[in-house]
């Protein structure tokens, strides 16, 4: 009984932490401006949208990965799942709930671009060092 | 995560987080010594892992004091938030003691084992508290913010596992195979967060919080 309680209190707390870390990396990035030529690749001008997620994921991980990177486009990629799971489910039901998980979807997808740019930028700078020696 | 903060020169300024990670290597170090000199079924490494384990629970209990002390730095709180984890820490021990007692064989083990479950739940109480405080107090701070919510995340997963382990002990090597898995949350998010994020990067935590404030 006791472990059950503890079980439901820390799912539902990780729940919520979860989406709050998420959402506090996204919004970090969200104030990073986007390279032409990222735009250009991923299709971005202004505003991103959910349905651009999947592709620039796939851009993303034909660049090499960075180890610090690595966590929070994992963590990024479940909270995106999870957007996609309470569309199809909760925001069925709920209209609110649709625009909000439409808006997050398009923050993950700038999210991922904003990623993007580093690992293009970290392959650049590798590519001029192996130039140089 | 050391290497990361140093580089930042956020070492001391984070000082309580980066002794634990410093703790939290050793620790493996020592565990991959006794390891490969005693094997994975000796009751060396069964001991050495669970001491170990609860010691740096309780160092990670400290980190998370430490930043409480961060939060509450304004209202000059520190001397009552260490003293309330102390009498926090010294109420788990003695929980933990008065749940194992009946069993006479390991006594100890039990208790150590014991002591890192509770204070993992402990942890995710009182880091659910902190994140409270935060967005009432209208903490802006974004590295403050991310290592409290991923330090959040650390301790629900965990008290979450064991909890698991209690209500389904026949999957216990499934439960038992997870912590090394979630270990490695940590260290990344927190070195995401002093790489990425700069030391006076500010976020409004109400847009974070995921009920609407």
């Amino acid at each position: 009984m006791m472990a059950g309680v503890i079980f439901v209190f820390s799912a539902a707390a990780l729940l919520q932490f979860f989406i709050s870390y998420c959402r506090s990396l996204i919004a970090a990035s969200s104030k990073q401006v986007l390279s032409a030529e990222v735009k250009d690749v991923t299709g971005i001008q202004k505003i991103a949208s959910g349905d651009d997620f999947k592709r620039v994921m796939q851009l993303l991980h034909l660049c090499p990965e960075r180890p610090e990177d690595r966590n929070s486009v994992q963590a990024i990629g479940a909270y995106f799942s999870l957007l996609n799971f309470l569309r199809s489910t909760v925001a069925r039901i709920v209209p609110s709930m649709r625009a909000w998980t439409e808006s997050e979807r398009a923050q993950c997808a700038y999210f991922a671009a904003v990623a993007l740019e580093r690992r293009i930028s970290f392959s650049r700078d590798m590519l001029a060092q192996q130039m140089d020696s | 995560m050391v290497v990361c903060a140093l580089r930042q020169g956020a070492f001391r300024r984070y000082l309580p987080l980066n002794l634990w990670m410093l703790l939290e290597m050793l620790s493996g170090l020592s565990r991959f010594y006794v390891l490969h000199s005693y094997g994975l079924q000796s009751s060396e490494y069964f001991y050495f892992y669970y001491y170990s384990e609860a010691l740096a629970t309780i160092a990670l209990y400290f980190a998370l004091t430490s930043l409480y002390a961060r939060v509450l730095e304004e209202l000059k709180a520190e001397s009552y938030v260490q003293k309330a984890a102390i009498l926090l820490l010294s109420g788990t021990a003695v929980f933990s003691y008065l749940i194992v007692r009946q069993s006479s064989h390991l006594l100890v083990t039990h208790f150590v084992v014991e002591l890192s479950q509770n204070l993992y739940f402990v942890g995710l109480v009182l880091t659910y508290l902190l994140w409270g405080a935060m967005l009432k107090l209208r903490e802006s701070r974004t590295r403050v913010i991310q290592f409290v919510l991923s330090l959040g995340v650390l301790f629900s997963v965990f008290a979450a596992n064991y909890a698991l382990r209690n209500l389904a002990p026949d999957l216990r090597w499934l439960w038992g195979s997870l912590p090394p898995i979630f270990d490695c949350f940590l260290p990344l998010a927190w070195c995401y967060t002093f790489l990425r994020i700069p030391e006076d990067a500010r976020l409004v935590p109400a847009r974070l919080a995921v009920v609407p404030r």
